[in-house]
């Protein structure tokens, strides 16, 4: 499986880390070339060595997407900082590209909640902070 | 008519101002606290605080009645996402957009943002117009109805100068609809309208058909010297 992920912050990297682990084909896009160090952060080997990829650019440029191989990908993961950011780029791997699984990481639960019902995957972990929260008060509905 | 503008930029702040000058309804959302309250003192009621791309904020300034949504903010990804949001979720049948980045304009289009403006292009469109390097400027397009709106000034020696309209051989899917004549003044041509060289004409075509004019009307380029 060929997972491209769009921002390589704490979510970001640590997923693509594990993904490349567990055998996948790995390729990280992140405006920030500083970001790569996430990637090499207590590994053995560098990333590029451990069989990733990564392309530095802006998540909107699609010249970046193309480079990063969103062609050839079966899963795009947006993580990066912004909700809105990662709501529009997922779409566009989504309608443009035809990416077959597409999730977006969405602070904003009201948002999360509402484009998940258009039929986009989205994560928000705001929610699960709140779920979680509500769990270990004992106050959850 | 209601209208909720998302961005107290200077667009937006402005066009707020233009728009209750002529009596519409307006609210601004501005995210910025201390710009807001600085367009505050002006607009009082009509700015709120707040992020327009959350949907509360939104709700708050009644999205849910807007009549028109324009979204000016600096951040081709917030026009872009609060445009959809106001159509899909809200219903609201109009909306406006601002192109920070030319480039983005594609996405706005694959999302079916439109109208989407982008002031860079709009110059680019007035410099052509103001400085015709192919004599053909296009004067309004209309993709969805593929059809556009072009000027372009008569060369000398072109084979239409000299001709009445009916003489002129017009590819198929255009058609003459002003002459503007060199002198001053602009009309609609009949069949025998001489069409002379220097005179600027208005004609409406189906797109692809520029060069097929240009060889009618201006084969040898109209442009200043130099270009």
């Amino acid at each position: 499986m060929f997972v491209l992920i769009v921002g390589a912050g704490r979510v970001g990297s640590t997923v693509a880390k594990t993904a490349l682990a567990a055998g996948h084909e790995v390729s990280v896009l992140d405006e920030d070339p500083l970001s790569h160090e996430r990637l090499d952060a207590n590994q053995p080997t560098s990333w590029e060595d451990a069989g990733g990829r990564f392309t530095v650019g802006t998540a909107l440029e699609v010249d970046a997407l193309l480079e990063a191989g969103i062609e050839d990908a079966d899963v795009f993961v947006a993580s990066t900082n912004g909700d809105n950011t990662n709501l529009v780029i997922a779409q566009i791997a989504q309608k443009r590209f035809g990416v077959e699984r597409v999730i977006a990481r969405v602070l904003d639960p009201a948002r999360a909640s509402w484009y998940s019902q258009q039929g986009l995957e989205t994560i928000c972990p705001t929610q699960f902070a709140i779920n979680e929260f509500e769990r270990v008060l004992g106050v959850s509905a | 008519m209601y209208v909720v503008i998302c961005g107290g930029g200077k667009v937006g702040w402005n066009l707020a101002r233009e728009l209750i000058e002529k009596n519409h309804e307006v609210t601004l959302i501005e995210q910025d606290r201390r710009r807001y309250l600085i367009i505050e003192e002006e607009l009082e009621h009509a700015v709120q605080y707040g992020d327009a791309t959350e949907l509360w904020i939104l709700e708050r300034a009644g999205i849910q009645r807007a009549d028109l949504v324009i979204a000016v903010t600096g951040d081709d990804e917030d026009n872009i996402l609060i445009c959809q949001i106001a159509k899909e979720k809200y219903l609201c049948e109009r909306t406006i957009s601002r192109v920070n980045n030319p480039r983005n304009l594609q996405h706005f289009e694959l999302l079916g943002i439109q109208p989407a403006v982008s002031a860079t292009d709009l110059i680019l469109r007035l410099i052509e117009h103001e400085v015709p390097q192919y004599g053909l400027v296009h004067l309004l397009d209309l993709p969805a109805e593929r059809l556009e709106i072009i000027e372009i000034s008569v060369t000398a020696g072109a084979p239409a100068a000299g001709k009445s309209v009916s003489d002129i051989s017009m590819p198929d899917g255009s058609l003459i609809i002003s002459v503007l004549p060199e002198g001053g003044g602009g009309f609609v041509p009949k069949a025998d309208t001489v069409i002379n060289a220097g005179d600027e004409v208005l004609l409406v075509l189906d797109p692809g058909l520029e060069d097929a004019i240009t060889e009618q009307f201006a084969p040898n380029g109209t442009g200043p010297a130099g270009y």
